[in-house]
């Protein structure tokens, strides 16, 4: 029993890792534009796509000569991909979410554009490389490690671990840096900002490159751990892992860090214990009480719109 | 000027007269199909083999009906493996298209709501692949190609029970889909059925587009079961096993139908290798006219068929059997589709690429099914007949 408790909560850790790394995506946008990205979850499944050809070409796919171990290609997939993808995620703002914001468009139409956005990127996907699905390459050898009955893969520790050092990182950036506090200040008085002297585009770039790169990294850490790839991957996953930030309280970093866990931890103990038929409806109920009790969310402060 | 003008209007009237005085001369068959979604490669298929018979027919100058010949017009429709698209695409081929008869849908998540619009609208539709009993169930117009899982549930149980000495299963099912709801809970009937209740040691679900099975994996491997049945498309299947392995199983797995298509090496590899499944014909080893027709797809599609192919194949002949049985058509669209339902109906017994079948009163084949077991090259190879 407690070998089965262990077994699920390294599960629960796995599955929630992906949560969080999708919800610091959502939430550091949100912080910084007041603005739900609802095209994120598929900027994950471009990410996906991106590592899926960049690993590809370097394992020697498309007639690329194939001159490098599995290790390397994978260690220079991930920053490929990360910069690749926040490329996207740049050019997403620049072409749907600025021009609305310079016409000083209420929030609620970006946040329609954020999920039209989406769902061009999925169909575009479907056009270009077609319906049938991609197997994605293993890079590197899957090692399973036994303890006692608990079973535990080199990859599964690999993600719980980048999922916490991406957290680290970013609270690092964002608390400790120049960009970082430019960048609560826009969060604070996006008005008062730019009377400062800081340039307010730049910095939401910077949002979106960090935000993106976080997409593009969960996205890689995803197709590594469910291999296969399809246009509308990013879908579900985008959207419970927003459901994760907002309990975890929107706009905050620790709380989306801490809802992408809690999420993965209700979900997966809630099969555990119940017949797994009810999991999503006994796991949202769970997120709806937490709601109810704190609106908020779990880190979050009232925000006030002041006249 | 004006004279132009009337001429140029003259002509394309003219041009409208040939072309509907050309569109009496064929028959149009609507295919209702996945080309997106979760299944693409089953739509593939269909569309392939379907596209094979096509050329073949017309290439002999069109089907013989009574003393005309007509040719054929396929029209692919994508129902995105989706329930509610299934059903606005036979709405659509029917009202729209008025295509004679329908081909498919495949899935029996999509054939049983899609049956249903199919009857009402008394056009003759065909399900190659769905093995629901709900897809037929008093529905005169709607028939199939495929067993049954009253009958295919069963064909599981005796294998495992024969094969791995399976005294106790697990099942992991997906939640939101007809077909594998369906077989999972006639599976655990029956298994229980003859090995004693409670043998089933854990039978969990999982929802639609869900990637992380490691909880339900996880409850089950702690169960202990001889084996693990898994009656789920294969996409689902490929990441399953995966994660069961990375979990520690090392036990087999039995599958179902829904396994095999030809893409489900590709995405599943070596951890495939090994385990068994269910299906509705063996390739590696065909004789015949199977032999011939899979020679000839893997020569034009560079891969071997999988079921739906085979399946489709034999759903359109039918078909295109019971529009020449129907004796003439008159022009009429109701009364030929009609006519081809009688006709249909009266087919008792029919001799397919998937084996030879007998058609009963609910428009459903008596059929035989083969397990296959995928070998270390990845082929589908036969290991036992099973039939009714």
């Amino acid at each position: 029993m407690l070998e089965t408790l262990l077994q699920n909560l390294l599960n629960a850790l796995q599955w929630g890792s992906f949560y969080s790394l999708i919800a610091l995506g959502y939430t550091l946008v949100y912080g910084v534009l007041r603005l739900i990205n609802f095209a994120h979850g598929d900027i994950v499944m471009v990410g996906a796509y991106i590592a899926f050809f960049i690993s590809s070409a370097l394992l020697g796919k498309y007639g690329m000569p194939a001159f490098l171990p599995g290790w390397a290609v994978l260690a220079l997939t991930i920053p490929l991909t990360m910069v690749l993808t926040s490329l996207v995620g740049v050019t997403l703002e620049r072409v749907a979410y600025r021009p609305l914001r310079r016409k000083g468009a209420n929030r609620l139409y970006v946040v329609i554009t954020a999920l039209m956005a989406g769902l061009i990127l999925e169909n575009g996907n479907l056009l270009v490389l077609g319906a049938s699905r991609k197997k994605f390459p293993e890079m590197i050898d899957k090692v399973v490690y036994k303890f006692g009955s608990v079973y535990v893969t080199n990859l599964k520790i690999g993600v719980i671990l980048t999922s916490i050092l991406s957290f680290v990182v970013l609270h690092f950036i964002i608390t400790k840096t120049k960009v970082g506090m430019a960048m609560r200040a826009i969060s604070y008085d996006k008005f008062a900002v730019p009377l400062m002297g800081i340039p307010i585009d730049t910095v939401i770039v910077f949002t979106f490159v960090l935000g993106s790169a976080m997409a593009g990294l969960a996205g890689i850490l995803f197709a590594l751990s469910y291999p296969i790839l399809d246009p509308y991957m990013g879908m579900s996953i985008g959207w419970k892992a927003f459901i994760a930030a907002v309990v975890g309280g929107i706009g905050d970093i620790r709380g989306a860090f801490v809802g992408g866990f809690i999420l993965g931890m209700i979900e997966i103990m809630v099969v555990a214990f119940f017949p797994s038929s009810y999991r999503d409806l006994i796991a949202f109920s769970i997120l709806l009480l937490i709601l109810t009790i704190k609106p908020t969310g779990l880190f979050g402060v009232p925000h006030t719109t002041k006249i | 000027m004006k004279k132009i003008s009337t001429l140029i209007l003259a002509l394309i009237f003219s041009c409208t007269m040939i072309a509907s005085g050309l569109a009496a001369e064929t028959i149009k068959i609507g295919f209702n199909i996945p080309m997106t979604g979760e299944i693409p490669k089953v739509g593939e298929s269909s569309k392939f083999a379907a596209e094979m018979l096509k050329a073949d027919i017309n290439g002999q100058g069109g089907l013989q009906v009574g003393d005309k010949k007509y040719e054929l017009e396929f029209v692919y429709e994508d129902n995105e493996s989706k329930a509610e698209s299934a059903v606005a695409v036979a709405q659509k081929l029917i009202d729209r298209n008025k295509v004679l008869a329908i081909i498919g849908p495949n899935s029996s998540k999509q054939a049983v709501p899609a049956g249903e619009i199919c009857d009402l609208n008394e056009t003759v539709m065909v399900s190659p692949w769905s093995t629901n009993p709900d897809t037929t169930l008093d529905r005169p117009f709607v028939f199939r190609a495929a067993f049954l899982d009253p009958f295919q549930g069963p064909v599981a149980v005796d294998f495992a029970m024969e094969q791995f000495k399976a005294k106790t299963a697990a099942v992991l099912y997906a939640l939101a889909n007809d077909y594998s709801k369906g077989l999972a809970e006639i599976f655990k009937a029956d298994f229980e059925k003859k090995n004693g209740s409670g043998s089933v040691v854990g039978f969990e679900s999982y929802g639609d587009k869900d990637q992380d099975f490691s909880a339900q994996l996880t409850k089950i491997i702690a169960a202990k079961p001889d084996f693990i049945f898994l009656p789920n498309n294969y996409n689902e299947v490929a990441l399953t096993i995966k994660q069961a392995h990375d979990l520690g199983w090392k036990g087999p797995f039995m599958g179902s139908d829904a396994w095999g298509s030809a893409e489900l090496m590709t995405l599943c590899g070596d951890d495939c290798i090994g385990h068994f499944f269910s299906t509705h014909y063996a390739a590696a080893g065909a004789k015949g006219a199977t032999k011939e027709f899979i020679d000839r797809y893997q020569a034009k599609y560079g891969y071997v068929p999988d079921d739906v192919a085979a399946l489709t194949w034999d759903a359109t002949r039918l078909v295109l059997q019971a529009i020449q049985e129907s004796g003439s058509l008159s022009g009429k669209l109701r009364n030929d589709r009609k006519a081809v339902r009688e006709a249909m109906a009266n087919i008792k017994s029919f001799a397919g690429i998937t084996g030879n079948m007998k058609l009963d009163a609910q428009g459903d084949p008596i059929k035989c099914a083969v397990v296959v077991r995928i070998n270390e090259k990845g082929e589908f190879v036969f290991k036992k007949s099973v039939c009714p």
